[in-house]
């Protein structure tokens, strides 16, 4: 099999890695002002993810480090293009990953609230640009001839992309919802199912859309279906819900985020930025690439891992299993 | 106007100012986590409640600091592409695939078993919670080996060839790439200086208490800890310090003749080593220095009547190789950084093992002694720093030796206004970050360890609780 083929879904593995596990960390945090009635909710909310949020978030890392080793060029293209986009995640993700280790440092309640509004903001802004990020990188941009992105911030804010944004907002808000209500006890987790009965609509209206036009647009016989399927489990999903299957609620959600992603790089392949000025500026799978040496040494390095990298990962959601509640929170020592 | 808005130079300056605020407190991590570990694992052996309460002591001030090494990687990750696009086109083959090693191996395991290690303590059985903060150990050291072996190929590009269709060096060969000289004596110091910021804080935090004559019974073998860490991990720091030098002078002799700031070439005796010097501003000509004779000689080729080329000659060999440039470092940043870690260096082993001495047998010293020793933590941060700060500094104006040169790396199409907003947007955060970080770290280390748990009366085993955030 052709390793650049390989490695195109590869690095499509690790972006559906990280948007399924970080997409409901995101959403976890986003849910704070309207699931958390007070501190010791909000605590509730925070540990659902807490012993998860940096293994979750390391698969950003890795997918932009594999991204780098097997496509120099698309990395190098989108990071510099995509600067100031790149910028506000970065700022956002610090900001966040700060707060969940700072907030429970001090009693005071102002100091928690400042940390609460950080962790808010800086899970949205990353759920908004990814999709936005993503939604340009399908729908081509401006590149020279060395492929250097030739567009500016705002040519980055275009309709389609900007629905790309809202898309992976919205899903990841339902997503970090339902988790919620799968990881907790009481009233919080049948708030929890409410509210994503009702994010769950306006998902499913945007989602549709967002996979419509990408069908229309820049679609093939391949993402059409894999758009269909997206949909449809998003569907499913929020029928569960509704019947208080949280987990299949969560699984279908999952599936939902895998497939919207499949279909992104199904509509790409086999470019990986396509030029929206000339053609012939594109970088594809083959012209963005590493050499057949540097992704076979990269081949075996995934393939021993990643089953000893999915086991322990599976593991560590094993041992913390459990839901907790208020109860767990009151009475822990700290 | 437009002189400030020059991307290279605000690029460089981005890339410094958050690489150095990075390796603040990637050491304390490495060293901290290691630290822990052994605490821990005395407690499991022992089940002597004072290693408990010192895993959990110094554990929480490894987690306020860990958080943010965290947050503060990506950043660097994802500066590579952002800042220095035609450098990741130019060497993405080869410096992509360790980068990509050590997110796969290292990264993944650390951020895993870390989750395990804080959250884990009622869940898991004693024997399975201690094995998962030492595979957090060994995921944050493998990642420290990784990364060097990435910088190592920027200090001394080996298994590489160059691609002039693409314009790109590619990767001949991994095994050669991971065991780059460079990497292999650069991997150890690093470690073992990692190992010395911990021993310093470990050190500072226990004079700080037992100064005041508290938390004697878990500070006291605190100290002691530190204090004999401290020699050891100096001792080999040392040591592999010196094989990095012999290594870069193979490689880099140009780093060597700017640590020195020696403009002639130099044999025997007169390859001498300068503890201080004042000279004129130029740098050019010396006023006044106290010089060590033939130690440049010895630290350069192991011999006392070794050869050490100058700047002045290197110059023009690299103009003749390379074509008209200037191919010498900023001289006073190589020249006293260099000076600046081997002084700290030497400086704590020396208070480490004076502090061994007045502590023998249980004696109590001087305050103004544990004055001294509160100082271990900071000025081993420092010297970790200006150690990185010669390295990197010492390599200009190449990005890879040879290969690329600084300029040549930056993002074309990033303009300086975008860069000037993103390093206003990083040093404020990081700015507000740091005092957060220094009160809260203040805070824990004033407290002092939590009492000593109370064994059930019964099973005579100690009740562990359940961390949350």
């Amino acid at each position: 099999m052709d390793l650049n083929v390989l490695w195109f879904w590869i690095i499509a593995a690790m972006f559906i890695g990280y948007f399924v596990l970080d997409g409901f960390d995101f959403g976890v945090g986003m849910s704070l002002p309207f699931l958390g009635k007070d501190d010791t909710d909000r605590r509730v909310l925070i540990n659902t993810i807490g012993p998860v949020w940096d293994l979750n978030e390391t698969w950003v890392i890795v997918a932009g480090a594999s991204l780098f080793a097997a496509f120099p060029e698309w990395y190098a293209t989108m990071f510099s293009g995509f600067y100031l986009a790149l910028l506000l995640i970065l700022l956002a993700l610090i900001a966040r990953g700060v707060s969940f280790e700072y907030r429970h440092q001090r009693p005071e309640l102002k100091w928690k609230k400042s940390f609460d509004a950080m962790i808010v903001v800086g899970s949205a802004v990353p759920a908004l640009l990814w999709g936005v990020a993503f939604g340009n990188v399908v729908r081509g941009v401006p590149l020279d001839s060395n492929f250097n992105y030739i567009g500016t911030f705002f040519d980055l804010l275009n309709p389609y992309a900007l629905l790309a944004g809202l898309t992976t907002l919205l899903l990841f808000f339902t997503h970090g919802v339902i988790f919620v209500s799968t990881k907790t006890e009481g009233e919080i987790r049948v708030r929890a199912r409410a509210l994503a009965i009702r994010s769950g609509i306006v998902t499913i209206v945007v989602a549709a859309s967002f996979l419509v036009w990408t069908t229309l647009a820049y679609g093939t016989l391949a993402s059409g279906i894999l758009a269909a399927v997206a949909a449809v489990a998003l569907i499913a999903a929020y029928l569960a819900n509704l019947r208080g299957n949280e987990r299949t609620a969560f699984g279908l959600m999952a599936v939902t985020i895998g497939f919207a992603v499949l279909t992104l790089f199904a509509s790409l392949f086999p470019d990986v930025m396509p030029a929206s000025n000339d053609v012939a500026n594109s970088l594809t799978i083959q012209n963005a690439s590493s050499t057949p040496y540097t992704l076979q040494v990269m081949s075996w390095t995934a393939l021993i891992a990643a089953p000893v990298i999915l086991l322990y990962q599976g593991w560590t959601y094993w041992v913390f299993r459990k839901r907790i509640g208020r109860a767990h929170i009151e009475a822990a020592v700290h | 106007m437009n002189e400030w808005l020059d991307p290279l130079l605000l690029s460089r300056w981005q890339f410094g100012l958050t690489t150095v605020y990075h390796f603040l407190f990637v050491p304390l991590t490495i060293g901290l986590v290691t630290t822990v570990a052994i605490f821990q694992t005395a407690w499991y052996r022992t089940n002597k409640a004072k290693y408990l309460q010192l895993t959990h002591f110094f554990g929480k001030i490894f987690l306020i600091n860990f958080a943010m090494g965290v947050v503060t990687g990506i950043v660097q990750e994802f500066q590579f592409g952002m800042n220095w696009s035609d450098y990741s086109r130019f060497v993405g083959d080869v410096f992509g695939a360790p980068l990509a090693f050590e997110g796969i191996t290292a990264f993944f395991l650390e951020a895993t078993f870390i989750g395990l290690w804080i959250f884990g303590w009622d869940k898991l059985p004693k024997g399975l919670h201690l094995a998962t903060i030492w595979l957090t150990t060994v995921g944050s050291i493998a990642s420290a080996y990784f990364i060097i072996t990435a910088n190592a190929f920027m200090q001394n590009p080996v298994a590489y060839q160059i691609n002039e269709v693409k314009g790109r060096a590619e990767l001949t060969s991994i095994g050669e790439l991971l065991t780059n000289p460079i990497a292999l004596a650069a991997f150890p110091h690093t470690i073992f200086a990692c190992f010395m910021v911990s021993a310093g804080l470990i050190i500072s935090v226990a004079a700080w208490h037992l100064s005041r004559n508290q938390h004697l019974e878990t500070m006291r073998p605190a100290l002691k800890f530190g204090l004999w860490m401290m020699v050891i991990a100096g001792a080999l720091t040392t040591l592999m310090g010196d094989q990095l030098s012999l290594a870069m002078v193979e490689a880099q002799p140009m780093k060597m003749a700017a640590a020195e700031a020696m403009y002639h070439t130099a044999t025997g005796a007169n390859a001498s080593f300068s503890i201080f010097t004042l000279g004129t501003p130029d740098g050019v000509s010396e006023l006044f220095s106290i010089r060590i004779p033939y130690l440049l000689s010895f630290l350069s080729t192991h011999t006392f009547d070794g050869t050490v080329e100058g700047i002045n000659n290197l110059q023009e060999q690299y103009t003749q190789l390379y074509g008209p440039g200037d191919y010498a470092p900023i001289i006073w940043v190589t020249y006293w950084s260099f000076r600046w870690m081997i002084g700290l260096g030497i400086a704590h082993i020396l208070v480490a093992v004076g502090g061994l001495w007045v502590t023998r047998k249980g004696k109590s010293p001087k305050t103004w002694i544990w004055k001294i020793a509160i100082w271990s933590f900071p000025l081993s941060l420092l010297a970790m720093s200006v150690g990185w700060v010669f390295t990197e500094m010492g390599r200009q104006p190449w990005l890879v030796f040879g290969l690329l040169k600084t300029a040549d790396g930056v993002s074309p199409n990033v303009s300086g206004l975008e860069i000037l907003i993103s390093l206003i947007a990083f040093t404020l955060l990081y700015g507000a970050l740091a005092v957060v970080e220094f009160r809260l770290i203040l805070k824990a280390v004033q407290k002092g360890p939590d009492d000593a748990p109370v064994p059930d009366p019964v099973s005579g085993e100690i009740k562990q609780t359940t961390t949350v955030y």
